[in-house]
């Protein structure tokens, strides 16, 4: 083991001078192992484990240690251990436990993480294949409607709204415009949305914590999916309320998927 | 002589490959470069050397790579913004916007141009699956909670673009004009003019006229091919940024 810095062993030995009322000389004869070691309470110096297995290969940490709290080191002497131990083995002690303060924190977890190449590209690529995949098959079976030629003086009867408005034109049907044409899409539908973070403060993301979010969200979808059902399937001819399975689907967006007359009259 | 031809044009990939002209296309750690190996670096590497790819962090948490986690919808809404946008070039080769010219175009598509149905067809139904994945993509978001601190400005911009989606589609809808186009839009805009007191300006705005015209054929065209995409872009650039910044729940991804 390498010599301790002179200036290192002057500072153990002046805190134990201290410590122990001795002179600073006497706890540096000693520290060095020159003189054997003075313990007030303890007067039988000769069986002082550590001290005796210390002094040859000098591990001065342990040397302080011991001679810091003697009282301490011979109270808790153990059944005497071999005087040397075998060779080239060091015993070593702890000397001191510093509590970890913020300099000295890794605050980072370490995380179960994955490389994105390959593991998530893949991933994204074979999603990107499939939905490339389903809308060529679906675009070379179904034909995108075309009906007859813009003409302003024919009016389809039901006219309806592309079918992400038809739970709108659904409320319109209930409610006064001002209401379903404005109110209620605007404000639920749009500046609603874009406050939902700010309404809810709730920080967990437990399901189990967010029961009344979950309960709202849900109940907005499952509103406007009926809503878009509804005005989607059961409204015909002046928008008046139809069974599909009866009187047929009024939506031109499906008219080359579904086939209309075989589904009834109309 | 024609041997010794043969055999050059034979060794020409082998001979390409590594070269100073390939090596200076691909970036360090591209998989396509002579002499790649599969090592951590290089992964980091691929992720980090290529324009796209770097969207992505070059690791990400085990759990957000499962695929019932996302289920891909904001990636997938993305790449069908790009299907569209190809198919949609495509499409615009063949249409004018003109109340004359429009609806014979879109019936010569279908029958004179190749693919032309095709094509076509997969804008029509790939717009709608883009306003459905969007759509299940802000569910999935915030089923997850996702919406959460330090991300609310993320949910707002995502709000945004399912709105801009809206009317990326529904701008896309007059432009057959067919009776199908023509009445949708007559009832869609009705509903703007019952905004209180600015009602009828909307609704003149969104038409630029009275009644939907051949004026409104070429704005809505406009809208649809230059305008929303423009601001989507953007509103897309900030949302892709934001994920990738903006701390959390599951972390940016």
């Amino acid at each position: 083991m390498a010599e301790l810095p002179e200036h290192l062993l002057r500072r153990s030995a002046e805190a134990k001078a201290k410590a122990l009322g001795i002179s600073v000389e006497e706890a540096m004869a000693q520290l060095k192992g020159e003189a054997p070691p003075s313990p007030a309470p303890a007067p039988t110096p000769a069986p002082e484990p550590a001290a005796v297995a210390t002094p040859e290969p000098a591990p001065a940490p342990v040397a302080v240690a011991v001679a810091g709290d003697p009282s301490k080191a011979t109270a808790v002497r153990p059944v005497a251990p071999p005087v040397s131990g075998p060779e080239g083995v060091r015993t070593q002690r702890l000397l001191t436990v510093v509590k970890a303060k913020a300099i000295q924190q890794a605050k980072a977890e370490p995380q179960d993480k994955v490389n994105t190449w390959p593991h998530l590209m893949i991933i994204e690529f074979a999603a990107l294949l499939a939905v490339t995949g389903i809308l060529i098959v679906l675009s070379t079976i179904l034909q995108a409607p075309l009906l007859e030629a813009a003409n302003f003086n024919v009016t389809p009867n039901p006219s309806k709204a592309p079918w992400y408005f038809l739970g709108l034109q659904e409320l319109l049907s209930y409610f006064d415009p001002a209401i379903a044409g404005v109110s209620v899409p605007l404000i639920t539908g749009l500046f609603g949305l874009m406050a939902v973070p700010y309404i809810d403060k709730n920080p967990s993301t437990k399901p189990a914590d967010r029961k009344v979010a979950i309960f709202l969200f849900t109940f907005f979808l499952m509103g406007s999916a009926t809503l878009t059902m509804f005005g989607v399937f059961f409204r015909g001819p002046g928008f008046n309320f139809v069974y599909p399975w009866h009187d047929g689907i009024f939506f031109d967006d499906l008219k080359d998927w579904v086939h209309f007359e075989n589904l009834g009259g109309h | 002589m024609v041997q010794k031809l043969l055999n050059k044009v034979k060794e020409l990939p082998a001979s390409l490959h590594g070269s100073q002209v390939v090596d200076s296309i691909l970036r360090p750690g591209s998989p396509f470069k002579k002499g790649y190996s599969d090592t951590p670096r290089n992964r980091s590497y691929v992720v980090m050397n290529n324009i796209l790819y770097h969207l992505h962090p070059v690791k990400v948490k085990r759990h957000s790579v499962r695929l019932s986690y996302t289920l891909c919808l904001g990636g997938l809404s993305f790449f069908l913004f790009i299907l569209l946008t190809i198919t949609g070039i495509f499409l615009m080769f063949y249409y004018a916007p003109t109340a004359e010219a429009a609806y014979v175009d879109i019936q010569e598509l279908s029958t004179s141009v190749a693919f032309g149905s095709l094509v076509r067809n997969m804008h029509r139904w790939g717009a709608h699956f883009m306003v459905l994945t969007v759509f299940l993509h802000m569910t999935r978001v915030f089923y997850h909670g996702a919406y959460k601190p330090p991300r609310e400005f993320n949910w707002v911009v995502g709000v945004v673009l399912l709105l801009l989606t809206l009317l990326l589609s529904f701008t896309g809808y007059l432009l057959p004009w067919d009776q199908l186009a023509l009445w949708a839009v007559t009832v869609g805009t009705n509903m703007a003019s019952f905004v209180p007191v600015f009602g009828s300006q909307v609704k003149f705005t969104l038409l630029g006229s009275a009644v939907v015209s051949a004026d409104t054929l070429l704005r809505w065209y406009v809208l649809h091919v230059l305008f929303f995409p423009f601001i989507i872009v953007i509103f897309m650039a900030v949302h892709f940024w934001r994920v990738r910044k903006d701390g959390g729940i599951s972390g940016p991804l």
